[in-house]
């Protein structure tokens, strides 16, 4: 064991400093002006101690990884998908395959219950539970050759437990794409600029991949450079588009938006990847990497003030315009992805540990690439932060309740305590050269006028319409590749399912199979998407809490897995490590749950609603906001289908909950019954350090191994 | 500089794929037949298609 030198601890109490210094300001600060530098320096600061000391215990004291030990990409590889990987490239490849909407929405929606209580729990969040989760699960897999959540669910847990985890997640991927692409109808309706220019990318994207499957082949560096460039460029058209006699064409209604929406994710799932898949995928890797980058350096340059409350009054009422419920439990559910995601479960165990070379390096893939992905929901809640509060509700309130004139808008925001004049409100949308900014909800619009403020901060006050529409070309373009691609693999669920009841299913590639599931899976979240837009009461209010409930249902599944798996490998002693995230995270879920289910408050519970609602229509009247008897009944049907189906996902949980308790029990009990399928220990030959850096004695290893096997093969890497 | 940064974007994008597995396939036989950079391309788009869940993105 190494002692610490004085220099070391002076630095990490340096660090530890600036961190106290960002989270004593951000709690003791009321109603003045805080800057988010404070924000920046809380999260930064308590990141790299948990990194370096959480993350570090955790990867050598309890999972014990062992650097001797060849990982599957070593012992299996086969130059394709089983290789050793340089772990700065696998970083990157890691942290754009977790990197997706999610952080960027969650935290905007969070941010009605003020700027804190997201804080808190972003980071608090992903030290103690994502991280964890993150690297726990990438780990396990690859202990065993990269075997995937539900395959370790099944084996380690049970047919049983790990039949209902694969119901849970096809379930969870449906309401996913759902929740997304109601988000990318929110940013698109109404603005041909957007429309426009996001239609531009099916044509870039397609000119991409014959470009690489004719041209060029495997030249992915120029063809994105291409990309890019046209993609810029049809975002600069898209102002032209905007202001000329093409724009009734590109205004699109959300239904109309609807149609489009689900007709784009159903041929596109069914044309080859190299086509669409692939070249949109390069292109918003691009874009997501660029763009993070430049928020990054844009709020640590311009360094706003946050203009939000610290904790809103909503934070306790439960009755926010954003999301019904109170701080406990939906402000964990609404954030989600930057803090605790089970989706990150399925990268973890899956591509990423095909590629890892050393064991050694899960705590910085694993631990390091979901503090990256919770910096980025830091940044969102400072772009949703920093706009005018009055503004941020006008945008986040659904129509039903704030009206369609900027006039009542004003009013009934200010009724809220957040003052902003009806001309305030146009002009926030004419500066961003849009018709209207009112209930533009679902996260991405605010995040993108947040972030036009940022860089117009940078850059001036010229550009700000175009960073606007920057901003929601960079996550629709994403959404619509994750629509793609979620689609692809639920799908494969899907086929492997049906495949159990007509063997033919099972053959990926027979045509009416894919077809037929294709069609299935785009009909059960284009029926999400659809539900979403009608919905009198608001599709985000209604729907956001489902997908970060079912988000965050996944993750219990993940920390189950994980906890059974530190149980029955002999660490039950370090079974906290992923047993409290998890008891903290199935009791902030499963109460969500509840409260939506059973709640007596209309506008939390689903079927309290769908009674008050059934009562009125009963007796023949209209409720609010609802304002046709057609309403009432969509209401009722929407709130049935919602309350059954969050009360389905929550039972789906709970058993693959009791059956790993109940696996993890026997084992304690009777070790002799329990099996562990791990793939037995072959010695490693490559010599990679650990860390981003290495240490004097990683480097010494290395020079010693270059100069004894200099005459087997060339080193791979500079 | 300007070397490790081609590296690191070619590593990145996947481009050097190609090399990667030539190297990969000489290595353990030296005068095994290398599918062309087109054919190998190819396969990799087709492996995809096989198993979306490779290289899958999340929310």
């Amino acid at each position: 064991m190494r002692t610490a030198n004085p220099r070391t601890i002076v630095i990490w109490t340096l660090v530890a400093l600036i961190g106290a210094a960002g989270w004593t300001v951000l709690a003791l600060s009321r109603g003045e002006e805080v800057s988010a530098a404070w924000m920046v320096a809380a999260a930064l600061g308590t990141y790299a101690i948990a990194y370096r000391f959480y993350a570090k215990f955790i990867a050598y004291k309890v999972l014990k990884v062992d650097r001797t030990r060849a990982t599957p990409a070593e012992r299996l590889n086969n130059g394709i998908d089983f290789h050793p990987t340089d772990r700065r490239v696998l970083l990157g490849h890691h942290f754009a395959a977790i990197a997706g909407a999610g952080p960027l929405v969650g935290p905007v929606l969070a941010a009605q219950m003020g700027y804190l209580p997201g804080t808190i729990w972003i980071i608090a969040g992903v030290v103690f539970a994502g991280a964890v989760q993150d690297m726990v699960v990438l780990f396990f897999s690859t202990r065993r050759d990269g075997r995937s959540l539900g395959q370790m669910a099944r084996e380690e847990i049970g047919p049983f437990g790990g039949a209902a985890a694969l119901v849970a997640t096809f379930v969870i991927m449906i309401i996913l794409l759902g929740v997304l692409a109601l988000v990318i109808v929110n940013a698109l309706a109404q603005s041909p600029w957007g429309t426009f220019s996001i239609a531009m990318t099916i044509p870039i994207a397609l000119l991409m991949g014959f470009y690489l499957r004719v041209l060029r082949p495997g030249r992915v560096a120029e063809v994105s450079l291409i990309g890019v460039a046209l993609l810029l460029l049809a975002l600069v058209a898209g102002r032209w588009v905007a202001e000329s006699s093409w724009a009734d064409t590109f205004t699109l209604a959300p239904s109309t938006l609807v149609v489009w929406m689900v007709a784009y994710g159903f041929i596109a799932s069914i044309l080859p990847v190299w086509m669409l898949l692939a070249p949109r995928d390069y292109l918003s890797t691009f874009m997501k990497i660029g763009t993070i980058f430049l928020l990054a350096l844009g709020v640590v340059v311009a360094l706003p003030t946050l203009k939000m409350d610290a904790v809103t009054d909503f934070a306790s009422r439960g009755d926010g315009p954003v999301f019904a419920g109170s701080l406990f439990p939906f402000v964990f559910i609404t954030i989600a992805c930057g803090a605790l995601s089970g989706f990150h479960a399925l990268i973890s165990s899956g591509t990423t540990p095909k590629m890892i070379q050393k064991e050694t390096q899960v705590r910085m893939i694993g631990y390091g690439s979901m503090l990256m992905e919770s910096s980025v929901a830091v940044m969102a809640l400072v772009a949703a932060s920093i706009i005018d509060p009055g503004l941020y509700f006008a945008m986040n309130a659904p129509a039903g309740v704030i009206g369609d004139t900027v006039q009542n808008a004003s009013q009934v925001v200010g009724s809220w305590g957040y003052q902003i004049s009806p001309e305030a409100l146009a002009r926030a949308a004419e500066n961003v050269e849009e018709a209207s900014l009112l209930s533009r909800t679902g996260g991405a619009p605010t995040l993108a006028i947040g972030v036009s403020e940022i860089f117009s901060q940078v850059t001036g006050d010229g550009l700000r319409a175009f960073w606007y529409h920057f901003a929601i070309m960079f996550e629709a373009l994403f959404i619509l590749t994750a629509l793609d691609a979620g689609t692809r693999v639920g799908r494969f669920m899907l086929q492997d399912m049906l495949g159990n009841v007509h063997r033919p299913f099972k053959n990926v590639s027979w045509k009416p199979g894919l077809v037929i599931t294709s069609a299935i899976v785009c009909g059960l979240w284009g029926y999400f998407l659809w539900v979403g837009v009608h919905e009198p009461l608001g599709g985000i209010n209604q729907l956001f809490p489902i997908f970060g409930i079912s988000n965050q249902l996944l993750a219990a599944v993940a920390l189950a897995v994980c906890t059974t798996l530190l149980v029955k490998s002999g660490r039950l002693k370090w079974a906290w490590i992923t047993g409290v995230p998890l008891v903290w995270d199935a009791t902030v879920t499963l109460t969500a749950s509840y409260q939506k289910v059973f709640s007596s408050d209309p506008k939390v519970g689903f079927f309290k609603q769908r009674q008050v609602f059934q009562d009125a229509i009963d007796r023949g009247e209209v409720l609010p906001p609802a304002k046709s008897m057609d309403d009432m009944h969509t209401v009722v049907t929407n709130s049935t289908v919602d309350g059954v189906l969050t009360a389905v996902l929550a039972l789906l949980i709970v058993v693959v909950i009791a059956d790993a308790t109940r696996v993890c029990v026997r084992h304690v009990r009777r070790p002799a019954l329990s099996t562990l399928s791990e793939a037995p220990y072959v010695e490693s030959k490559i010599i990679a350090p650990a860390g981003l850096f290495p240490t004097k004695e990683e480097k010494e290893e290395e020079r010693l191994a270059v100069a004894s096997a200099s005459s087997e093969s060339p080193a791979s890497a500079p | 500089m300007l070397r490790s940064v081609r590296w690191y974007v070619r590593e990145l994008t996947d481009e050097s794929a190609y090399d990667r597995y030539v190297a990969h396939v000489r290595h353990g036989h030296p005068d095994a037949e290398v599918p062309s950079r087109r054919d190998f391309e190819r396969m990799r788009t087709d492996r995809q298609e096989a198993d979306p869940r490779q290289g899958f993105r999340c929310c």
